[in-house]
C-alpha cells in the first residue's frame, strides 16, 4: 500500500484525499479495525473488499469521525478525521440507508443541502442535478415512504453527490440494486472519477469493483491483507475445471496445485499457472475423476480474493 | 438555517406529517366539548331542596372538578412526551437514519438540542391551546377562571418539558420502548412519591417527608404538578385547606402553597443537567 508521510497543516489541494496510520478500533474484546494505513490520491476510485464482518464499514465510519478510533490518525481532505469543517466536502452513502420517509424526495435532498450546507441559491439547480444523476426526476415530489429500497438507494446516493464533493464514500451502493441500477451505480462513479472526486467504494461484489477501482485493498478481521492496482493484484493466472467423481478426499490431494475454490462438479484452482495444466488433469483422472471441461484463464478479482482470504485461514 | 433549527423543524413537521398534532387536536377538542357540557350542567343540577347551588358552590365544585381534568391533560401530555421523547435519537440510529445526516458538518449536541427544541414547541403549542381552549370553556359554562391561569399553563406545560427531557436522556442510549416505559414509570413514581411524603408531613415525621422533597428534586413533575394545582385554588379552597392542617395535604390534588423559588431555580437548572447529560451520553455513543 502507498505509505507517505502524513500532512502536517492545511487543506491543500495536494493533500491526499485519504491517509491513514495505524488507525484501530476495537469495539470491547473485539478488534474491528487493526492499525489501518493507507493512502487514496485525490480523483482515485479506491476499492475496500471484505467478506462480511471484515471491518468495512467499520472503517468508513471511523474515517468520517461516525465512530473515535481507539488509537492511531487520519486524515481526510489535509484534515484530521472529524473536522466539522471538511464534512462540507464530502458525500456520503450509508450501508443502512434510511431516509425521512414522510418527506419527499426533493425534501430530504432540501434538508442536505441544508445540512451541508450548499448556498441557497443552488439548492435547485444541486437538486434537480442529483435526482437527474440518479434516475429520481420523475418521483421528486412522492413521499420517501413509498419508495422501494432501490429508490431509497438511489435517492441516498443522490444526497451523497450534492454540491459536487471531493471524496464520496459509497459503502455497498448497489445492495438494494437491481442489474440496471448496478450499471448506473458504475456509471455514475466513472463520471465522479472525471471531474476529480475521490471514490471509497465499500464492496463485496467483486465484479463492480473490478469494473470501476483504480485501486483495491482487501480487509479481513480488520486488517488490510493485501493491496494494490488490478494489475499488481491480478498477476497470477487461473484454472476451471468441471469434473465429476471426485470425493472430498480426492479434492483434498489437488493441495498441490493451490487454492481451490470448490463447488461441487465445479472447480476453480485460483492461482495455477497453465503449465501445469496436463499434470493436474493426469492427477485428476488418476484420481478417478471425469473431465468435461478445463478452462485456463487470467485470474479474476474474486480468485485473487478467495485466495488472500484462503490463505489468511491456513495461518 | 442552523443545524439546531433544522433538526428542531424536522421534529415538528415529523409529528404534523405522522398526524399526531391532528390526533392531539381532535382528542382535545372532544375532551373539551364534553367538559364544557359537563361543567355546564354544575349550573343547572339542583340540590336536595330542588334549588339551583349557590354561585359560591358552583365555583368550589368548578375549581375541584377543573383540577381533575387538567390531570387528564398533564397526563395526556406526559404519557405523549415519554411515547415521543423515547425513541426520539434511539429509533433514528438503529434504523440509520441519522448516519448521514452526521457525516454533514453538524455537532451531535445539535442534534440533541435540535430534538428537544422541535419536542418543547409541540409541547408549548398543546399545553397553550389546550389550556386556552378548556378555560374558555370553563368560563363559557360556569362563569368560573382559575386564579391563575397563565401559571397553570407553564406548570403543565413544564412537566411535558420534564417528561421530554428524561425521555431524550433515555433515548440517547436505550430503546425507545425502554426509554418511554421508563420515563413514563418515573413520572407515576414521582407522583406516588409526592403523597408518601405529604403524608411524612402530615405525621410530622421528616424522614418520610425527605421522600417528597428527594422525588422532586431527581424529577420535578409532581413539585410542578403541585405548582398547577395552587394555581387552579380558589381563595375560599385555600382557606379551607390551610384551616384543615397538614393532613389535609396529603393528597395529589391539593396544594397550600406555591412552589418555592428555590425548587422553580433547581427546575431550570435540572432542565440544563438533563440536556448537559444526553449531549455528553449522545456524544459518546458509538454508532
Amino acid at each position: 500500500m502507498n505509505q507517505t508521510a502524513a500532512p502536517t497543516s492545511g487543506a491543500a489541494a495536494s493533500s491526499p484525499a485519504i491517509h491513514t496510520v495505524d488507525l484501530t478500533k476495537r469495539f470491547g474484546g473485539t478488534v474491528a479495525l487493526a492499525g489501518l494505513s493507507m493512502t487514496v490520491p485525490r480523483g482515485e476510485v479506491f476499492g475496500f473488499l471484505g467478506p462480511n464482518g471484515a471491518g468495512k464499514t467499520t472503517a468508513v465510519k471511523v474515517l468520517l469521525g461516525l465512530l473515535a478510533p481507539s488509537s492511531g490518525e487520519g486524515w481526510l481532505l489535509g484534515q484530521p478525521i472529524g473536522d466539522l469543517a471538511t464534512r462540507s466536502r464530502i458525500g456520503y452513502l450509508p450501508e443502512l440507508f434510511r431516509y425521512q420517509y414522510w418527506l419527499s424526495a426533493r425534501e430530504v435532498l432540501s434538508v442536505h443541502c441544508e445540512l451541508a450546507p450548499l448556498p441557497r441559491g443552488s439548492w435547485q439547480s444541486a437538486i434537480d442535478e442529483a435526482l437527474d444523476i440518479v434516475g429520481l426526476s420523475d418521483r421528486a415530489r412522492d413521499r420517501v415512504g413509498t419508495f422501494s429500497k432501490g429508490m431509497q438507494q438511489r435517492l441516498g446516493l443522490g444526497a451523497a453527490l450534492l454540491g459536487k464533493p471531493e471524496l464520496v464514500f459509497l459503502d455497498e451502493p448497489t445492495s438494494a440494486l437491481d442489474p440496471v441500477g448496478r450499471h448506473d451505480v458504475r456509471r455514475i462513479i466513472r463520471e465522479l472519477a472525471e471531474r476529480g472526486t475521490a471514490v471509497f467504494l465499500n464492496s463485496h461484489l467483486l465484479s463492480e469493483v473490478e469494473q470501476v477501482c483504480d485501486r483495491v485493498a482487501v480487509v479481513d478481521h480488520g486488517r488490510v491483507i493485501a493491496s494494490g492496482t488490478m494489475g499488481e493484484l491480478l498477476t497470477g493466472s487461473a484454472v476451471y475445471m468441471r469434473v465429476t467423481g471426485l470425493d472430498a478426499g480426492a479434492k483434498a490431494k489437488l493441495s498441490d496445485y493451490g487454492p481451490l475454490d470448490d463447488e461441487g462438479e465445479r472447480l476453480t484452482f485460483t492461482k495455477l499457472g497453465q503449465e501445469r495444466i496436463p499434470e493436474l488433469v493426469a492427477q485428476v483422472i488418476a484420481l478417478g475423476g471425469r473431465i468435461y471441461e478445463v478452462i485456463p484463464r487470467h485470474q479474476t478479482l474474486e480468485d485473487r480474493f478467495l485466495q488472500l482470504l484462503g490463505s489468511e485461514e491456513d495461518k | 438555517m442552523p443545524p439546531v433549527l433544522v433538526i428542531a423543524r424536522l421534529t415538528v413537521q415529523e409529528a404534523s406529517r405522522r398526524r399526531l398534532l391532528a390526533a392531539l387536536m381532535i382528542l382535545t377538542l372532544i375532551v373539551v366539548g364534553f367538559s364544557a357540557w359537563g361543567f355546564q350542567k354544575i349550573t343547572t343540577v339542583t340540590n336536595g331542596n330542588g334549588e339551583t347551588l349557590p354561585p359560591e358552590q358552583v365555583k368550589i365544585i368548578t375549581s375541584q372538578l377543573l383540577i381533575v381534568v387538567v390531570f387528564m391533560y398533564s397526563g395526556v401530555l406526559a404519557l405523549s412526551a415519554a411515547v415521543v421523547a423515547g425513541p426520539l435519537i434511539s429509533s433514528e440510529v438503529e434504523s440509520g437514519l441519522l448516519l448521514s445526516m452526521l457525516a454533514r458538518p453538524m455537532r451531535r449536541s445539535e442534534v440533541v438540542i435540535g430534538k428537544w427544541l422541535g419536542l418543547a414547541v409541540l409541547i408549548a403549542i398543546y399545553a397553550g391551546g389546550s389550556a386556552f381552549l378548556e378555560m374558555a370553556a370553563v368560563d363559557w359554562a360556569t362563569g368560573y377562571m382559575p386564579p391563575h391561569p397563565i401559571q397553570l399553563t407553564l406548570y403543565v406545560g413544564a412537566e411535558g418539558l420534564v417528561l421530554l427531557s428524561l425521555g431524550l436522556v433515555l433515548s440517547t442510549r436505550l430503546s425507545g420502548i425502554t426509554g418511554g416505559v421508563i420515563a413514563l414509570v418515573a413520572w407515576l413514581m414521582g407522583w406516588i412519591a409526592g403523597v408518601v411524603g405529604d403524608i411524612g408531613a402530615a405525621l410530622q415525621n421528616s424522614a418520610v417527608e425527605q421522600i417528597g422533597v428527594v422525588s422532586r428534586l431527581i424529577l420535578p413533575t409532581d413539585g410542578l404538578w403541585r405548582g398547577a394545582v395552587y394555581a387552579m385554588e380558589p381563595d375560599a379552597v385555600l382557606a379551607a385547606l390551610r384551616a384543615a392542617g397538614a393532613a389535609a395535604r396529603a393528597n395529589p390534588f391539593t396544594a397550600v402553597d406555591p412552589p418555592p423559588i428555590a425548587f422553580l431555580i433547581w427546575v431550570v437548572v435540572w432542565f440544563g443537567l438533563m440536556l448537559g447529560l444526553a449531549i455528553w451520553s449522545f456524544r459518546t455513543r458509538e454508532i
